[in-house]
């Protein structure tokens, strides 16, 4: 493998390492960046196939207030590269990928708690009214944020293919099949936890219906949508709790939500 | 600078959404979003400050402690440009007032956006993509990624111009119908859409074998008569369409019915499996048994269950 591809395998652990703090880009995210790391090391098809496979995985793995999820950038960066240049399987770098997520999680805390004193180097700065020292010390926590993904994945890079091989074949197949099967049914703790953030008593309603609908194979995702988007238009036309007619707050025209469903 | 009336230009205010994608590169767990939030109004304080003294107070009022979704961050910034805009041009608004502006819109914000994006959006279009990506599409990616910018960035900037013409206003119309609308409404689409994805995109299979039966001969269509027919040279179309008729009207294809543990709960509801399984972790994460605990136990479960046999 040319130096190029190692260097921009390492670009791509960068910005998945930065994006797994900022949360705009989405370049952590297991669909992107395991199917860029596909790409650059020639074997893209795998990387996809990785790629739809964790982000089913980790949908429900996200950053809430001060709390810190399972880390989809290393599990994501890692796992592409032990599939894509080492020739692991699609499935072992499944298995591979959860305890990278929590390693992943583990530097991220570290990372977050390290930055405290960057807070208060440029807490200082600002007292001398220097905006330049104070971007400094915010784009340098970025950096070591990116370096977070970067150095592990170099590691990876730099250890030899058939060390990499003969410890997955020295993995016994028992536990290989029963991960796998683990596998497919992590996805629920992900719904779980959407779920929790959501869920009211009424909502309850809707989670049912959709999952009867579920069983109609030929409604696909773009008619399940539809559907949802209706049911949600629908509730808040006929929810008692927005129509008490709106006494001492706006008027209606105030409301571009509601101009928008009186246009329906 | 106090007698003129200060006014930041569309640039001052784009420079300002394109910083405010940098919100949490310096997320600490004391102050949290606390630098990049100065990060982000930098530009806007480089122009309305000049002295020092002027600066370094400017500064410290906005590395206070700031924490809220990342894109619901856009109005709070919209706002507080208008308040520091006021202020710069001589209006007596002091530091409490824009802390208190920025500590009392991110509360409910975070509220609003944590479900919206992180629970309905990001799944949605997350597990939309990957269906695609799996049957080997390169739509996957691609939908995934420019979709989300796209929605994203123009969220960052309306709400921002937003936040930035409504000023105080935007506190009352955020906090009263419309976030709470918006929330109910996705939430809504995100419930039922979940009721969908729990069944369809959890795999669980159960292959142990409940019961054997053997069927009565004659209802099992005989291959052997076609086989024999056929080695021999002797095969009719008739034959044929003979045990066609014979599939179609039902009769066994196997003299054993073999019936699993997956064919006994299909019956029951497809999907009922996943249900339960997808219930008992919301169960479990009410009882504060953290999402990684429960990872680790569906790995024993699934590797004890797949090594007895009653999961594949």
């Amino acid at each position: 493998m040319d130096i190029i591809a190692i260097i921009l395998i390492l670009f791509v652990a960068f910005l998945a390492g930065m994006e797994g703090i900022l949360d705009q880009f989405q370049f952590h995210q297991p669909i992107v960046a395991c199917t860029l790391i596909g790409l650059v090391t020639g074997n893209p098809t795998e990387g996809l196939m990785l790629g739809g496979t964790l982000q089913l995985i980790a949908l429900g793995w996200m950053n809430i207030g001060a709390a810190v999820a399972p880390d989809a950038a290393l599990a994501s960066v890692a796992s592409a590269i032990l599939v894509t240049y080492h020739g692991a399987g699609v499935s072992e770098g499944i298995t591979l990928a959860i305890p990278l997520a929590i390693a992943g999680q583990v530097l991220t805390i570290f990372v977050r708690t390290l930055t405290v004193g960057i807070a208060h180097g440029a807490d200082r700065k600002a007292a001398e009214g220097s905006f330049r020292a104070v971007e400094f010390y915010h784009l340098g926590a970025l950096v070591i944020q990116g370096l977070r993904i970067a150095i592990p994945a170099a590691i990876v890079l730099a250890v030899p293919p058939e060390v990499v091989t003969n410890s997955l074949n020295a993995i016994p197949g028992w536990l290989t099949g029963g991960l796998a099967v683990a596998g497919g049914m992590i996805v629920a703790v992900g719904y779980a936890m959407v779920i929790n953030m959501m869920a009211t008593a009424k909502l309850w309603l809707f989670f049912a219906l959709g999952f009867a609908l579920s069983a109609v194979g030929d409604l696909n995702l773009i008619a399940m949508g539809i559907i949802g988007v209706v049911l949600a238009l629908l509730y808040l036309q006929f929810a008692p709790e927005f129509n008490q007619g709106g006494g001492g707050g706006g008027s209606s025209s105030s409301d571009p939500l509601d101009d928008i469903l009186d246009d329906y | 600078m106090a007698e003129e009336k200060f006014k930041l230009t569309k640039k001052d205010r784009l420079h300002v959404f394109w910083r405010s994608q940098f919100l949490q590169a310096s997320w600490n767990f004391e102050r949290m979003q606390n630098i990049g939030w100065a990060y982000a109004m930098i530009p806007a304080l480089k122009k309305m400050y000049s002295s020092k003294e002027e600066r370094a107070s400017a500064l410290k009022r906005h590395l206070e402690f700031f924490n809220t979704h990342p894109y619901l961050a856009a109005p709070v910034f919209g706002v507080t440009l208008t308040l520091e805009e006021q202020r710069a041009s001589g209006e007596e608004i002091d530091n409490a007032a824009i802390q208190g502006v920025k500590i009392g819109m991110m509360g409910p914000l975070a509220g609003v956006g944590d479900p919206i994006f992180w629970g309905t959006l990001r799944p949605v279009l997350g597990a939309f993509a990957a269906s695609l990506a799996l049957t080997g599409s390169w739509l996957g990616p691609l939908i995934f990624f420019f979709g989300w910018n796209i929605i994203r960035m123009a969220f960052l900037w309306y709400s921002q111009e937003l936040g930035y013409v409504q000023g105080g206003n935007i506190t009352q119309n955020l906090a009263g119908g419309l976030m709470q609308k918006l929330t109910q409404g996705a939430s809504v689409l995100g419930m039922f859409v979940l009721g969908v994805l729990v069944p369809r995109w959890t795999n669980m299979h159960f292959p142990m074998v409940l019961s054997e039966v053997d069927v009565p001969s004659d209802e099992v269509i005989n291959f052997g008569t076609i086989a024999e027919a056929a080695n021999e040279g002797v095969l009719s179309g008739d034959m044929l369409r003979n045990v066609v008729g014979q599939i179609q009207s039902g009769m066994s294809i196997e003299p054993v019915e073999v019936t699993t543990l997956q064919n006994t709960l299909d019956e029951l509801i497809p999907g009922i499996a996943p249900l339960l399984l997808t219930l008992a972790c919301v169960w479990l994460l009410r009882k504060k048994v953290s999402p990684i605990t429960l990872i680790f136990a569906l790995f024993v479960l699934g590797t004890l269950g797949y090594v007895l046999g009653i999961l594949g």
